[in-house]
Formats: C-alpha cells, structure tokens, sequence
C-alpha cells in the first residue's frame, strides 16, 4: 500500500521550516558565541539575539523587553500558569482560584491541575458553548463570584483541536477590570490571525516557532511590562531573570525569520487557506454527508487552516490507521495515554459524547499545502469511513 | 509467495519482534500493533512479571522504528477484562483451574483483535509464539498447528484452541527457531530487546501473588478440609486458593495417620470444601473434557488413538478418545495425577495438533464406569 506521494494534512502538529527559517539557522549553527558573554563573540551573538527580539516583538504588539525567549509552547504556558498564580497568591494568599477553559491544550490543563493537586490552587473551569467558543457571560459570572480571590485567567487565543477562536481583547478586558492577570495560549493564533499583545491588553501570550514555519525548540512568552512571574527556570538570570538558560541563538534567528515571512503573508495566507479548507470540507461531506464538522462555522470565528470531523460509527484511531496505510497524515487531535487515543477533551467539554470524541480527525492546512493535497483526501476518505464502520466493535 | 498486509502484534517482548521483523523481511506488508490490555498500566517492568506495562509498550514501538513499519496501539482492556480477567476470576471460584492464556488466544488475539484486523484489510495477525502451521493433510485449504522445533518453549498447548477458520488467519514466524535463536536474531537486527526477560506466569498478576490477586476479587470464602473419609484436617479461607495436586500451602495443622504427604484431590467451592489424600487417589485413568474443538483431523466417528497433553508444559499421555456430543471421553493407558478441571486436553498426532476441549471431570483409578 504504498502511497504514491505522502499527503500532510497535520500543520498544526508541526509544519515544514520556511527556506528563509532554514537557511538563517543552518548559517548561524555555524557561528560561536554565548549571548551572555562580555566579549566579542558574546556581543556578535546577543546582536543576533536582540534583533530577533525586536522583529519578533514588533509583529506581536509588544515591546522588546515583553518577549522572553522559552524552549517552546509548552515552557511557556508552564512559566505563565505557574509564574502568574505564584506571583499573584504570594502578593495576596488569599488568591487561589485559578480560571481555564475545559478546552485548554494539556500545557495549561495539567499546569492548573497541578497546581490544585499540590499548590493550593482552586481550579474552575469554564464551560465552552457547543461551537468550542467561551462566552463573556461565563467569565464574568466565574469571576464575580468571588474577584478578590482569583489569581490569574488562561483562555487560549483559538483551540488546537477544532480551531474556533476565542474574543480574547473582550476577555483580556474584562480580567483587566479586575485586575486580574490574564494569559493566552496563541500558539495556533500566532501566523494565522492578526495577534498582539498591546491591542488585547493581556498578560501573557505564548507562541511557537515550530507552528509558523520555525525550528522546534524555541518559544517566547510575551510577557506585558510590570509581570512578575515566579521563574520556574533559575540560574543564570537570563531573559531578565524570568527565565535562565543559555540562549539558542540559531533557533532564535530562525524563529525570527519564520516570524517575519509569516507575518508579511499572514493575510492573502489566510485567504489562501480558508479558500482551500472550505472546500476540503465540502468535498468531505460530499463523500460522507453524515459528518458532522465540530468548532465554529467557517469564518473569522474558525482558524483558516482546521477542519475537525466526527464520522458517525468510526473509531478515530482505525481512520487514523487508514489514513496512514494511503500516505494521508492528520491527527485525531487528542493526547494519548501509552498510545492510547482518549476521547477527545475539547470535543467533551463541547458538549459531545464519548462516542463522537472518539470518533473525530482533525485535518489542518499550512503554507506548503495545496489543492491535490485537498483532493487526494477527497478521493479517498468515503471508502475509508466505509472500512472503518466495518471495524467498528 | 503472495505479499500479505499482515497485522503484527507486538507486547514488547523478544519473540514478537523478531517475529514482526520476519514478516517484514518476507516481504509482507507488515503494521505493528501493540495490544494495551490494562486500564491502569505500570510504568515499568519489574523484571520477568508481569507484561504490557508503559515501558513494554516503549519497547514495542522502538522494535518497530527499528524494522521500519507503522506502529500503533489498540485498547483491548476492557475486552481483556470481561473474557479473560473475570473468566479466570469465576473459573476460580467454581473449583477450576483455569489457563487464561488460552483464554486470550481464543478470545482476544484470535478473536477481537483478528476481527478488527481483517475488517481493516488485514489478511493475517502474526505473534511471537513459539508453533507451527502447516497444511492438514488430506484436507484442502485447511491448516493445523505443529509443536515448535523447541520443546521447551513449545506454546501449540495454548494455541490448540484455536478453530480451522481462525489459524487460516494466524502467522507464526518463529515455530521453526529455537528460543537462543531467537534472541541471538534480535540481536543481529539490532533490536533492543534481545536482552530482555522472558515474561512469566499470569500477565495481569504482575506480583506472581495469585492467590492474593483472588481473595482481593473474592474476598473470604472459609471452609474446611477434609480426608475422604470426612475427616476434618484444617480450615482454609477460600477454596479458589487450591489447585488439584497443590501439596504446599495446604495449612493443615496435624500430619496424616500415615505420615505421608497430602495433596488436595477435589474442591468443591459450593459446600466449600477441599478434599485432601495420599499421591496415589490423585491417579486418574479416565476423563471427560467439553466444547472440543478439532483443527488438525475431522471431529472421530469412532474410537481415536492419540497423545494427550493434560496442562501447560506438561508430559504426554497416550490416551484413547471419544465423542459423544459435546463431550470428549478421555481413556488414559496409564494414570496421570494432578489433572485439573479447567484445564485443556489438547490431543497430538506426534508433534501435530488434532484438537482441543476443556477439562470437566475426572475418574479416579477404581472407580466404577
């Protein structure tokens, strides 16, 4: 069953490196230097650093110091979540609550689980409507039950899984109001949507490198001038004593470079994205007209590049495997316990059953994806649903 | 040779791999799938007990990294519970001795996981059990397992109760190797697990503790034993904790009138009563045995000289048998001890298995027929 050419429908897992990114990091693995060095090749690589920094400052709203450099996604929500709500309840112990969304990515979930389980923390988590999106109404009502006593907010900027995009200026406006410090997770946002800091007037924004064209391995924290996080990293002070750890100079260059291509095309790429991802959609309920798309409707309020599926009477892991067989890559967009897929958490915090969070894929687009790619799914996914029903326990 | 798409199980262990790798260097299009059997698995092997922890199911998908084929994980635990778990459990409470392993290849490995894998395109499911298939002879289009060329790792006892239809599903890539062999191949392919222990007993019972796996799931169930005269020798506090033949751990508080050791001879979890005597009531010449399957040769019309294998790694016995419905009338030539209901009676044509059926009960020597 050898594929003819393989089919990546998985850009939001990870998507291939710009040339632009490549070729900046390939030049730079060359050079020497630690960034915290006072001499000459200390200054040549901090020059490298400070200029990333500045690039990718200025395409996220926010001012050079408010961009502290992470291994990644991950690291970052870990330094908010935990940096935050320690900073917050040692200024004042009597803030505990900590407010997320069901629908968070485990960074953030398991970071205020884990704080409840061993810090203190009381976890709420607020409910989603059906179409993954949290209302105003919700915060507001979380929050006012008792303002004094929350410590920080995380809501992510647009959901991993079925890409529908939280109104996070409203959101970040209404925690402001309170003075509560509030992060989002803009992971999948960041090269999508237009995201920035100064505009939303939050907290904290994590980003990636690895989603917008970047190397895997570096992140930021975008962190509003006056946040003082707990550093969950000490040592040698770096990134203004936030976070310490010798600077990768060459992924940061890198990250830089895929920020300033993604940014310069974020537009006509997000046109160009919608246009083909509507129709992967339609041609999907063309050979399987009883999927059901989950997130919100295409439009502003969905990330250009997801489409999310439930297929009626399927396993997501058997699609998966015959996906897989055909050389069509995408993901059935939930974390795995030993391997094993478990339903779904966004798709039950919407609402959806276990059967239909089990049942679910997810096919993201990004900018090496073209149309064969959309109708190499096409002609294949009916008969593959019709397999998958067959396999079904 | 036709490329088959060909479904390898892989528990982590040394046989499984080296399997998958044969079927792949055949030229089989070969997916690897590791099997969790467990809703709670340990995150590590602690030596030989135990099985499918998080660690084996690491070690499963390095092994098929290393031979180049995809790799994914099935959940089978609540599968595995209901028809194995609770099958031993309820076997164990009604006085059997059950082999779960059996149990597994009939129900799971055979059954749940070669339904899924034909529903999904796949022509056959290839394990690392040590066995053989080969054509009936005389019947075409039919297979029937063989004794693996080691005698000592020899797994045809747990397989024979597979059906015709079933084995036309399996591959057994290893049944013409030796265990060394084996391991010395692993370590030619660069698979890691060359080095790794064998696994032993029951794979769910990671602590060996079966008896404490037991009164967790049956608590308490006292009762007494007795000679089989009636005579009360002791109290015990759950019949599930004996097996026919068990001489150690009886409990008995007093030595027997001829200073001779006891064995238990009989439990009845009912009246809660276990049956202990002397080595020779143990003998047995005759037994019935239910739910035949019979994979190498037609169900017999009449009268069928064979070998009987009566447990796992257990000698062989030269036995006449006969069918009479759903049960299989065993005639053993000599005696044997220790046959255990629940048990398998798998019968041989040499090193070719015939059939299979469940122990059900047993005839002492001298008693009426």
């Amino acid at each position: 069953m050898a594929p003819a050419s393989p089919v990546y429908l998985d850009h939001a897992a990870t998507t291939p490196m710009l040339p632009a990114a490549l070729a900046a990091m390939t030049e730079e693995l060359a050079q020497l230097g630690n960034p915290s060095s006072l001499h000459n090749a200390g200054r040549r690589a901090r020059r490298v650093v400070e200029e990333s920094r500045e690039l990718i400052a200025e395409a996220y709203g926010a001012r050079p110091s408010e961009v502290v450099f992470t291994s990644g996604g991950t690291e970052a929500d870990n330094l908010a979540v935990k940096g935050l709500y320690w900073a917050r309840r040692a200024g004042d112990p009597a803030r505990r609550r900590v407010l997320a969304t069901a629908s968070e990515h485990h960074a953030v979930l398991d970071s205020v689980r884990w704080l409840a389980e061993h810090e203190g923390a009381e976890a709420e988590w607020l409910t989603v409507q059906p179409s993954g999106v949290v209302s105003l109404s919700t915060l507001a009502d979380a929050i006012g039950k008792d303002p004094a006593s929350v410590a920080m907010i995380s809501i992510m900027w647009a959901n991993n899984e079925v890409g529908s995009v939280q109104p996070i200026a409203e959101l970040a406006g209404l925690a402001a109001e309170h003075q509560i410090p509030f992060h989002s997770d803009a992971v999948q946002a960041a090269g999508q949507l237009p995201v920035s800091l100064a505009a939303t007037g939050a907290t904290a924004l994590t980003i990636t490198a690895h989603k917008i064209g970047g190397p895997v391995g570096i992140g930021a924290l975008l962190l509003a001038r006056g946040a003082q996080p707990v550093p969950v990293l000490h040592g040698g002070g770096q990134e203004r004593d936030v976070r310490s750890g010798t600077l990768d100079v060459p992924a940061i260059r890198a990250f830089a470079a895929a920020v300033q291509v993604a940014t310069e095309r974020r537009s006509d790429e997000a046109k160009r994205l919608a246009a083909l991802r509507d129709d992967l959609i339609a041609q999907v309920l063309a050979a399987v007209p009883d999927a059901v798309l989950n997130g919100a409707p295409p439009g502003p309020g969905r990330l250009p590049g997801n489409a999310h599926f439930s297929f009626p009477g399927c396993e997501g892991d058997a699609l998966l495997m015959l996906l897989d067989a055909r050389g069509i890559a995408c993901s059935t967009g939930s974390a795995c316990t030993a391997g094993v897929a478990q339903p779904s958490h966004v798709l039950l915090a919407m609402g959806a059953d276990d059967a239909r969070a089990r049942g679910s894929l997810r096919f993201s687009l990004g900018h090496s994806s073209e149309q064969a790619d959309v109708d190499a799914l096409g002609a294949v996914i009916g008969e593959v649903v019709e397999r998958a029903r067959r396999a079904s326990r | 040779m036709t490329t088959l798409r060909v479904l390898a199980a892989m528990s982590g262990g040394v046989d499984s791999a080296v399997a998958a790798a044969r079927a792949a260097a055949a030229g089989h299009d070969v997916t690897g799938v590791h099997l969790a059997l467990s809703s709670n698995p340990s995150s590590y092997r602690t030596g030989a007990r135990g099985c499918c922890t998080l660690e084996d199911a690491r070690d499963a998908r390095r092994a098929a990294d290393v031979i180049g084929i995809p790799f994914y994980v099935w959940d089978m635990a609540e599968r595995f519970h209901a028809d194995v778990v609770e099958d031993f459990v309820s076997e164990y409470a009604r006085g059997n001795t059950p082999n779960p392993c059996l149990r597994c290849n009939e129900k799971i490995k055979f059954a749940a996981v070669l339904d899924r894998a034909v529903a999904l395109g796949f022509d056959a499911v290839c394990t690392g059990h040590h066995a053989r298939l080969e054509p009936v002879p005389g019947a075409a289009g039919l297979t029937r397992l063989v004794r693996s060329v080691d005698p000592a790792k020899d797994q045809s006892y747990v397989l024979a109760v597979l059906t015709n239809a079933q084995l036309s599903g399996a591959m057994f890539p290893l049944g013409d190797t030796t265990k060394d062999q084996v391991r010395k191949e692993a370590a030619d392919r660069g698979l890691s697990v060359a080095d790794k222990p064998d696994s032993h007993d029951v794979c769910f019972i990671a602590d060996g503790d079966t008896r404490g796996f037991l009164q967790r799931r049956l608590g308490s169930v006292p009762g007494q034993l007795v000679e089989p005269d009636g005579t009360v020798v002791g109290t015990h506090d759950g019949s599930y904790g004996f097996t026919i033949g068990q001489r150690k751990g009886l409990g008995i508080d007093r030595p027997a009138a001829d200073g001779r050791p006891r064995f238990v001879l009989s439990i009845e979890p009912v009246s809660r009563t276990v049956t202990v005597g002397p080595a020779e009531a143990l003998d047995v010449l005759e037994i019935d045995a239910h739910r035949p399957v019979w994979s190498g040769c037609a169900p017999p019309a009449g009268p069928l000289d064979c070998l009987v294998q009566l447990r796992a790694h257990g000698e062989v016995h030269p036995a006449v048998c006969e069918q009479d419905g759903d049960v299989v009338r065993i005639s053993l030539r000599e005696p044997a001890r220790g046959i255990a209901p629940g048990q398998a009676a798998v019968f041989y044509d040499g090193d070719a298995v015939l059939g299979s059926a469940t122990i059900a009960t047993t005839r002492p020597v001298g008693s009426g027929h």
